[in-house]
C-alpha cells in the first residue's frame, strides 16, 4: 500500500517535471533561433546591404535594397486589398450576420486560412499572371491579400463580439441608426483589438514566401512598377540560402535578420497595443 | 454589386420596412458588408474552380492513376503524384510523432502547473515562435540542422535502431527525417497554444473532484483533465497536421528534392508543396504545368478535409458556437 502510494507520488513528480522540461525545450527553440540568427545576421549586415543592388552570382558585395523596397511594395498592395475587405467582412459577421450564412462565411474564412500558401500562389498565378502575361508585384500583392482577408475578418469579428451589448443598446436608444451605432460606438470601442489583429495579419504575410515564388517572382534590379517582377526579402532569403556561393549565404543571413526583426517588432508592438495578452488566432 | 438579386428577395418585414431601413442607411451598410463577406466565399470557391480547371489535362490523361503512379518524367510527359504524396505524409507523420508528446507536455505544464505569470510569459514566447516566417526556419535548418543530422543524429539512430528499415542507409543530412524535424519545430507552437486553451477550459471542479478522491496531481491531470479536453487537443493536432502538410519553404530547403519512394527516413525525398515551389516556374508544356496544378489540387483537398475536421473538433470543445475557437 505505502509502496504503491510512494510510486504514485514519484510518478506524479516525474511526469509533472517532464512537462516542465517540454515547455522549457519549446521556448529554448525560440532563443536558439533568435540567437543564431542574430549572431550570423549581425556579422553580415552592413550599410551596403541596405542601400545597394544585388551583384551577379559569384561576385562579392552588393546588397538587397531593391528587395526591401519590393517587399514593402507588395505588402502595401496586399494591405490595400486585404485589410478593408477583411474588416468589412468582420463587421458583417459580428453585426449583421444571421445564423446560417454567417456560419458558412466563418467556416469558409477558416478554411481559406488553412489553405497552404503555395496553393494561394497557384491561384494568384492563374488569375493575374496568366491573363497579364507577366509576373508582377500586383499578383504577389493579391496572393498575400488572400491570406490577409480571412485573418483580418476573423480577428475583427472576434473583437467586435467582445464589445458589450449594452453599448449598442445605449446608442440605439438615443435614436442612432444601426450603421451609425456601429461606426461611432462599436468599432471605436474595439479599435485596439482590431488594430492588433491587423498588425498581426500584416506581420504574418510579410514573411510569406511560397505565394511570391511564381507571382512577383524576383528581380535583380529596381522594379519599375507594380506590373513588373519584383524582388522581395523572403524570396531573396530562399534563393540566396540554396545557392552555392558563400557571399550569398552571408547575405541570406542578413536578409533573414532584417525580415525576422520586422516580423517580431510588429508582433511585439501589436501585443503592446492590446496591453493584455491575447492569443493568436490562426 | 449583386444588389438587384438581393433586392428582389423581400425582407421578412415587408417591402415598406425594407425601404425605410434603406433610407436610414442600415440596409445599405448591411449589403455593403455582405458583399465583402461574400467575397470570402467566392475566393474559396474560385480557388477550387481554378485548380480543377487548371489540372484538366492531367486529369484527363492520367485519371486516378495520377494518384498511384510513381513516375515523374517531364521529358516523356509521364507524371504521377505518389512519391510526393508519400513524402508529404511521411514528413508530416515524423513531425507529429515528435511534436505531439512535446507539445502536449508543454501545454499541460502551462495550463496546470505553471504560475499565471510564468505561463503567460511562456505563452508569449511560444506565440512569437509561431510568427517566425517559414523561410527563416529553412535558412536555419540548412546551415545548422542538416549538418547536425548528418554527423550526429542519423549515425546515432543507425547505431541504436539500425535494425529497423526506416533507419538504414547512407546519411545525407537532407531527407524525410530532417524535413519532419523542422516541421515538428514549426507545428509545436500551434499544438501548445490551442491545447493549452482547451485545458484551461476544463472546469476546476473536475480537478478538485479527482484530487478529493485521492488522486495524485498527475493522475488528476492525465486521467481527468486531459480526457475532458480531448476534443480540443485532437483539434490542435489536426490543425498542426494541416499546417505540416501544406508547409512549403522550410521543407523545400531540406527535403533533398528526389522524386522517389524510399523506406529509409535518411533518404532524400520530395513533398507536394516542395515540387510545386521548385518546378512551377520552370514547367514547360501544358501537361507538365497541369500536372503541377493537379498536385496543388491534391494538396488543397487534403488540407481542406483535415482543417474542416480540426475546426469542427475545436468548435465542439468550446461549445460556444464558432465565434471563439
Amino acid at each position: 500500500m505505502t509502496l504503491r502510494n510512494r510510486w504514485r507520488k514519484t510518478l506524479s513528480y516525474m511526469m509533472l517535471s517532464l512537462t516542465g522540461v517540454c515547455a522549457v525545450l519549446a521556448v529554448a527553440v525560440l532563443f536558439l533561433i533568435l540567437g543564431y540568427l542574430f549572431y550570423n545576421g549581425w556579422r553580415s549586415l552592413d550599410w551596403d546591404f541596405l542601400t545597394k543592388l544585388p551583384k551577379p552570382p559569384g561576385e562579392r558585395g552588393g546588397g538587397m535594397a531593391n528587395a526591401i523596397v519590393g517587399s514593402l511594395q507588395i505588402i502595401f498592395l496586399a494591405t490595400l486589398i486585404g485589410l478593408p475587405v477583411g474588416f468589412m467582412a468582420g463587421v458583417y459577421l459580428s453585426e449583421f450576420g444571421g445564423k446560417t450564412f454567417a456560419f458558412l462565411i466563418r467556416y469558409m474564412a477558416d478554411l481559406l486560412n488553412g489553405v497552404p500558401s503555395i496553393v494561394i500562389g497557384i491561384f494568384a498565378w492563374t488569375v493575374v499572371v496568366v491573363p497579364l502575361h507577366h509576373f508582377s508585384a500586383l499578383a504577389g500583392g493579391l496572393a498575400l491579400s488572400l491570406i490577409l482577408i480571412p485573418v483580418t475578418a476573423r480577428s475583427t469579428e472576434q473583437f467586435l463580439n467582445s464589445v458589450p451589448q449594452t453599448l449598442r443598446e445605449g446608442a440605439l436608444a438615443l435614436g442612432a441608426s444601426k450603421w451609425r451605432t456601429i461606426a461611432t460606438v462599436v468599432v471605436p470601442a474595439a479599435y485596439r483589438g482590431i488594430a492588433t489583429g491587423m498588425i498581426l495579419g500584416v506581420a504574418r504575410i510579410a514573411g510569406e514566401t511560397a505565394p511570391l515564388l511564381f507571382t512577383s517572382l524576383n528581380n535583380q534590379f529596381w522594379s519599375t512598377g507594380f506590373d513588373q517582377p519584383t524582388a522581395s526579402l523572403p524570396v531573396m532569403v530562399f534563393t540566396h540560402a540554396i545557392a552555392p556561393y558563400d557571399d550569398w549565404h552571408r547575405q541570406a543571413w542578413a536578409a533573414g535578420l532584417v525580415l525576422l526583426l520586422g516580423v517580431l517588432v510588429a508582433n511585439i508592438a501589436a501585443r503592446l497595443i492590446l496591453s493584455r495578452g491575447i492569443s493568436v488566432q490562426r | 454589386m449583386a444588389t438587384s438579386s438581393v433586392l428582389a428577395a423581400p425582407s421578412p418585414t415587408g417591402a415598406r420596412a425594407f425601404l425605410k431601413r434603406l433610407r436610414s442607411g442600415d440596409e445599405v451598410a448591411r449589403l455593403i458588408t455582405l458583399a465583402f463577406a461574400t467575397s470570402i466565399l467566392l475566393v474559396t470557391v474560385g480557388l477550387l474552380y481554378e485548380l480543377w480547371i487548371g489540372s484538366a489535362l492531367a486529369r484527363q490523361r492520367f485519371g486516378f492513376g495520377f494518384l498511384t503512379s510513381s513516375a515523374w518524367d517531364p521529358v516523356s510527359e509521364r507524371f504521377g503524384a505518389l512519391p510526393f504524396i508519400y513524402g508529404t505524409v511521411v514528413t508530416s507523420a515524423v513531425a507529429l510523432i515528435i511534436a505531439v508528446p512535446l507539445g502536449l507536455g508543454a501545454a499541460i505544464f502551462l495550463a496546470e502547473l505553471a504560475p499565471p505569470r510564468v505561463s503567460s510569459t511562456f505563452t508569449f514566447f511560444i506565440e512569437l515562435l509561431a510568427a517566425v516566417p517559414s523561410v527563416i526556419y529553412g535558412l536555419l535548418a540548412i546551415f545548422t540542422l542538416v549538418p547536425l543530422m548528418r554527423t550526429v543524429v542519423e549515425p546515432f539512430l543507425s547505431r541504436t535502431l539500425g535494425f529497423l528499415p526506416i533507419f538504414k542507409g547512407a546519411f545525407y543530412g537532407v531527407g524525410y527525417l530532417t524535413g519532419g524535424v523542422i516541421l515538428a519545430i514549426m507545428t509545436l507552437p500551434f499544438i501548445i497554444s490551442i491545447s493549452r486553451e482547451a485545458l484551461l477550459e476544463v472546469p476546476t471542479e473536475q480537478r478538485e473532484a479527482a484530487l478529493a478522491l485521492g488522486a495524485t496531481r498527475w493522475e488528476s491531470t492525465w486521467q481527468v483533465v486531459v480526457p475532458y479536453a480531448r476534443l480540443g487537443i485532437f483539434g490542435s493536432i489536426f490543425l498542426a497536421l494541416a499546417r505540416a502538410l501544406g508547409e512549403t519553404m522550410a521543407v523545400t530547403m531540406v527535403i533533398g528534392n528526389d522524386p522517389s519512394i524510399r523506406a529509409s527516413l535518411f533518404a532524400p525525398g520530395y513533398t507536394i508543396a516542395a515540387i510545386i515551389a521548385n518546378e512551377f516556374t520552370e514547367a514547360t508544356g501544358e501537361i507538365y504545368l497541369d500536372a503541377l496544378v493537379g498536385l496543388g489540387l491534391v494538396l488543397f483537398l487534403l488540407t481542406i478535409v483535415i482543417n474542416a475536421v480540426a475546426r469542427l473538433l475545436i468548435i465542439a470543445t468550446t461549445r460556444r458556437g464558432s465565434t471563439n475557437p
